[in-house]
Parts: C-alpha cells; structure tokens; sequence
C-alpha cells in the first residue's frame, strides 16, 4: 500500500514536471533582459526551497531526537538531510550556469553564494559526522545537536540578499521585489512536482534505515554467537 | 536566432540537465545502498539459520 502511494507520488511529480517544462519552454515569453536563460529560475529557487524545507525538517528532528531519545527522529533527520544536499548541490549548479551567462562568471564570493556553500557543506559535515561516530545513540546524539547547529546558518543565507549588497538580485519574491504572476505562479507551481520528488526520496531513505538497523541486529546475534 | 539568443538556450539546457543528473546520482546512490544492504541481510540470515542448524 505504502509502496504503491510512493509510486503514485513519483508518477504525479513526474507529470507535473513534464507539463511544467513544456509550459515553460513553450507559452511563458523570454524574460525581456535575461532572454531564456531566466527560465532556470523556475528550477534554481524551488531547488533551494526544498533544500530548505528539509533542512528545517532535520532541525524539527534534531531537536524531537534530543527530548525524547527517539531512533525513528534520527532516521527522519539523516534522511532529510540527504535530500536536502541533493537539492542543495542542484542549487548551487543551476546558480553557477546563470551567473556564467548573466555575469560572465561561474563564482563569486558574495555573501549570498558563500553562505549558500558554507551550509552545504555544514550538512555535508553532518554526513561525514556520522560515519565517524559508531555508536548508534551517541552518533544520533552527536548528528542532532550539529543538525541543530548548522541550521542557524539556513536564516542567513535566506536574508543575506536583503541585508547585504550582493552580486546576487535583490529579492524578487518578498519585501520591494516584483515579479511577473506568470513567472511567479511557475515557479511555485515548480516547487510542488520538486516537494513531491523529495518526499518520496526521503520515504525510500527512511526505508534504508530501517533496513540498516535490521542489519545491525543481525550482526549482533550472529556475533552473539 | 543570433549567437546570444542560441548561447541562452544551450545553457538553459545545461541548466535543466544539471537538475536532473544530479538527482539521478542521488537516486542511483539510494538504489546501489538498497542492493548492498539487501544482500548483507540475506548473507547474515543465511549464516544465522546455518549455525543454529549445526
């Protein structure tokens, strides 16, 4: 049952990804400074939203993990994570391609993209973090409170635009920003099909660490023996 | 088209590939774990029904 909803789910996103591309590619008009480049926004910023979105799932986790010693909250916060820095890595890709056509430049270090990279690799720590640690309890410990920690970072990076001069635009979606409805119902109705693609990611995630933990018993009793 | 206008397109489609290649690492990552955990359970309950027959 469970499996079949997962499918529908990634069938769904899927779909709507389809019909989304095409829409843009053949109804929406160039954006009149940027020409068609600009499209990549409709995958550039949902890409970071999810990023985000998972982020302050691995932060609710972290913290449920803390208060009540709970595995499964481990499990949730390694899983978002994960997906997280998938969504977080196509961020920063689809950056570097626009600024290359946009700036003439693949990087700079403004505050917008430095700290976007310094929490990407936070999280990344946070992976590396746990495959040093062996002990479940204390790893899972470990893993939330840098979970926890690396998330502070995630505000900063979101207002940096708005509260720095940066190469990077000025926020387009809150504050003075103005954008197109057309462009802007796009680029939410991207991120739906995006949300969807990392809910069912991160199920399958959850999936592994169950199986890992049934791993982890088996060889307890086999060396139990 | 002129040479901008082409430029813009072909980056747009390393744009869109970028997305997508990515994603798919990650999903082949997910896939390449589930094989390996997968047979090291099978391995280790194999070994477990082996020892508690002898």
């Amino acid at each position: 049952m469970k499996q079949k909803i997962l499918i529908g789910l990634g069938v769904l996103a899927a779909a709507l990804l389809v019909r989304n591309i095409w829409t843009m590619l053949t109804q929406l008009p160039d954006e009149e400074f940027q020409g068609a480049i600009f499209r990549i926004i409709f995958f550039h910023v949902p890409a970071a939203f999810t990023a985000f979105a998972c982020f302050f799932a691995a932060l609710v986790s972290g913290i449920a993990y803390l208060s009540t010693q709970n595995l499964k909250c481990d499990a949730f916060s390694v899983s978002v994570t994960e997906v997280g820095l998938a969504f977080g890595a196509a961020n920063l890709v689809t950056g570097m391609i626009w600024a290359r056509i946009i700036w003439g430049i693949w990087w700079t270090w403004d505050w917008r993209l430095t700290s976007m990279l310094i929490c990407w690799l936070l999280y990344a720590g946070y992976l590396v973090l746990r495959r040093a640690v062996e002990e479940p309890t204390e790893r899972a410990r470990l893993s939330a409170v840098m979970s926890i920690l690396s998330f502070t970072v995630v505000p900063f990076v979101f207002f940096s635009i708005k509260w720095f001069r940066t190469q990077h635009p000025q926020p387009v979606l809150y504050g003075q920003g103005r954008m197109d409805a057309n462009y802007r119902a796009m680029l939410f109705g991207n991120w739906v099909p995006l949300l969807l693609f990392a809910v069912v990611l991160i199920a399958v995630r959850m999936r592994q660490e169950r199986r890992q933990r049934e791993l982890d018993a088996l060889r307890r009793e086999v060396h139990a023996f | 088209m002129n040479d901008a206008a082409a430029r813009n397109f072909e980056y747009l489609a390393y744009g869109l590939s970028a997305v997508w290649v990515i994603l798919v690492i990650y999903v082949l990552t997910l896939v390449s774990r589930e094989g390996k955990i997968r047979a090291q359970i099978e391995s280790l309950k194999r070994m477990v029904e082996d020892r508690e027959k002898h």
